[in-house]
């Protein structure tokens, strides 16, 4: 059979013969004519007053599995209204076919439960809360081991995975360095310029320096860095965790006798604890100058007295900060990262899933984690 | 290499005026594959004919499974062509693809079910992306292979991280079962599988190449299955297909690989 090769369409006539019905079938009863086929077979059941119904297929020039179970089926159906069905073959390898598809059960497939739709939402929020409860639980031993693994680390350093830190930093921290200051130097001039335009109808455009400084070191540093990290490497690490899981990475090192949080987790969290911080400090530096460049162009300040106001506007408390907020959104999004990535299941879907759900958690909590901070430098005076 | 090289054997027994005359539907000439500087086959030549059941042999790691993939043209290849269904598969226009990806059935060595689908929805996917057949016939025919390859009906809500290896075997030879192919590649369909279960694999490969005649392309390591279903057998080796025949010729052949694989302690303990 060429690629090109047409197979004759399938038929089915029907013929009375005394108490009996004729049905014949001609052409290719195979899967590629199955609508055809069952279309045939359906309109001929529909007007059956015979009792006894013989189908010829000795015109059948091809018939595969679905042919089969069309012609199977049609037996099995009329069978349930007291009719008798019976082929007429000279092909042993029709009677190989029907027989193997004589299977009754596949005609009723396993029913799903679907009950009562009040119930069912009661169940779904049962489930829900007992999702929560383990939830919270796997939050809770993963910070238990996390712990037990940093005092184990204070006697024996060596389980503190230095090598392992050294290559998760390299990825968290040298790898997002570009892309952090390119994009806190956008956002330092975009800031410099939309407050100059405004603050310059007052002829107040020197305070730009310090509207610009004070928002960037303090809120905007910390904050779209964390926001970068947790896209950059909170999903990295959701993902990375997530399909170690799902081939059963994470078991095999179980049973090795190395703990998931330990070898995978805490080199993780303290890489992105110690790369955070740095990053902030960074994208601070390229805010400003963004801000200082934008301040002189577009404003006419000068790189000195955009320099001397800054001094005057800024201290190294204001810039502690910011600084200060990052290793704990660091910890958030690593926790969550890391969370949510033992949580895939075997999916490709749920992989997915959960990476997505890592951003958008690790983003919020990062807002949140930034209000909680913003309260309490409030209440210290800072 | 100073080693002795041994001759292809072909098909002496069955007769070669018979094999000749036979349809080609998978033609491999001169192919060429490597990855980096190492290459894994080179000029390796194979007919696949219409009806027959071909046992692909060979020590792990010969690249049969590369071969496999080549084949399908999942890997790139140096050199040479491939005919599948008497067409070339790099000069095929997008809608001759179609057509021979709808007459092939493939099942990949690890299963490669898509792990968001149940097993029934895996089995559906090739019906539902190239015919338009309705819901319930769908169902059907997707239970009915769930059914033939040997899986309990229970499976079909299943999702694939919930089965066993040697079901996950099954489950993809009834998705590459789907569309009841003409031509049909496994890649070690019965490893993984209870003795029973293989050969019940066994069982259906013979019924379903008798009345469908349908063509297997089959990596195997079962010296049951080299036994009781091949008509010819491939030895992968040396980076090319080093002898083909039937097991009989198999017997005869005198490259220790070949001897110790098919006369082997292993191979004798099963008489
Ligand atoms: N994507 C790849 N890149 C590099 N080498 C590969 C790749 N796939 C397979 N190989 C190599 O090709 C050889 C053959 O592999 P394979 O076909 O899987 O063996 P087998 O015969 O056991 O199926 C092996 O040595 C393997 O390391
Ligand atoms: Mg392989």
């Amino acid at each position: 059979m060429k690629l090109t090769d047409k197979m004759d369409a399938p038929n089915l006539v029907a013929a009375q013969d005394g108490a009996l019905l004729l049905l014949t079938a001609s052409g290719a009863w195979g899967i590629r004519q199955g609508a055809t086929c069952e279309k045939l077979i359906t309109q001929v059941a529909l007007r059956l007053t015979h009792s006894v119904i013989c189908v010829d297929l000795k015109k059948v020039s091809f018939l595969d599995t679905a042919g089969a179970w069309l012609l199977q089926r049609f037996q099995m159906e009329q069978a349930e209204q007291g009719r008798q069905v019976q082929f007429l073959y000279e092909d042993e390898r029709f009677d190989i076919l029907l027989r193997e598809v004589d299977r009754e059960d596949v005609d009723n497939p396993p029913e799903k439960v679907s009950g009562n739709s009040f119930l069912n939402y009661l169940a779904g929020v049962g489930e829900a809360t007992r999702q929560l409860g383990r939830d919270t639980r796997d939050v809770l031993a993963m910070l238990g081991g996390l712990t037990a693994t940093v005092t184990a680390a204070a006697t024996h350093p060596r389980r503190l995975r230095p090598v392992s830190i050294a290559v998760q930093f390299q990825r968290s921290c040298m790898g997002a360095v570009p892309i952090v200051c390119l994009m806190s130097f956008l956002i330092g001039g975009i800031i410099a310029q939309q407050g100059g335009f405004y603050l310059k109808q007052f002829g107040a455009e020197i305070f730009v320096v310090d509207l610009s400084g004070i928002l960037v070191l303090r809120e905007i540093g910390v904050i779209l860095t964390a926001i970068m990290v947790a896209g950059r490497s909170g999903s990295a690490y959701t993902a990375e965790l997530g399909s170690m899981k799902m081939r059963e990475e994470i078991d095999a090192l179980q049973v090795t006798g190395l703990r998931v949080t330990e070898v995978l987790i805490l080199p993780r969290l303290v890489a992105l604890m110690i790369a955070l911080p740095i990053l902030v400090f960074m994208a601070n530096l390229a805010a400003l100058f963004g801000a200082g460049l934008t301040c002189w162009w577009y404003l006419d300040i000068v790189p000195n007295s955009f320099i001397a106001q800054l001094q005057a506007a800024v201290t190294v408390d204001t810039l502690m900060v910011g600084v200060l907020k990052a290793p704990f959104m660091a910890l958030i999004i690593g926790l969550i990262a890391c969370m949510e990535g033992m949580k895939v299941e075997g999916s490709a879907e749920s992989l997915g899933r959960h990476t997505t759900v890592s951003v958008v958690k690790s983003i919020f909590m990062v807002i949140v984690v930034d209000g909680v901070f913003a309260v309490f430098f409030a209440s210290i005076g800072f | 290499m100073g080693q002795e090289r041994t001759e292809p054997v072909s098909g002496q027994g069955t007769g070669r005026d018979l094999v000749d005359e036979r349809e080609v539907l998978l033609r491999a000439r001169d192919v060429t594959v490597g990855f980096g500087q190492k290459l894994i086959l080179e000029n390796l030549n194979l007919d696949v004919y219409r009806g027959e059941v071909l046992g692909f042999v060979g020590a792990s790691g010969t690249g049969k499974s590369v071969l496999m993939r080549t084949v399908l043209g999942l890997n790139p290849r140096r050199s040479g062509s491939i005919e599948v269904f008497g067409q070339d598969y790099d000069e095929a226009t997008d809608d001759m693809r179609r057509e021979i990806e709808k007459r092939w059935g493939v099942l990949f060595q690890q299963g490669a079910l898509f792990s968001s689908l149940t097993v029934k929805q895996n089995v559906q996917v090739p019906l539902r992306e190239h015919l338009k057949l309705s819901a319930r016939l769908r169902d059907e025919l997707a239970l009915l292979k769930i059914e033939m390859v040997g899986l309990p009906l229970d499976a079909a809500e299943k999702l694939p991280s919930e089965l066993s290896g040697g079901m996950i075997k099954r489950a993809a030879l009834a998705r590459s079962l789907a569309m009841d192919p003409d031509l049909l590649f496994l890649d070690e369909p019965t490893s993984g599988l209870d003795p029973i279960g293989a050969a019940e694999f066994d069982d259906l490969i013979v019924k379903l190449k008798e009345t469908l005649g349908l063509t297997v392309y089959m990596v195997t390591h079962d010296l049951d299955s080299l036994h009781s279903i091949c008509d010819r057998i491939a030895v992968l080796s040396e980076r090319r297909v080093l002898v083909e025949g039937t097991i009989e010729d198999m017997m005869q052949v005198e490259h220790p690989w070949v001897k110790s694989y098919f006369r082997g302690a292993r191979a004798l303990k099963r008489v």
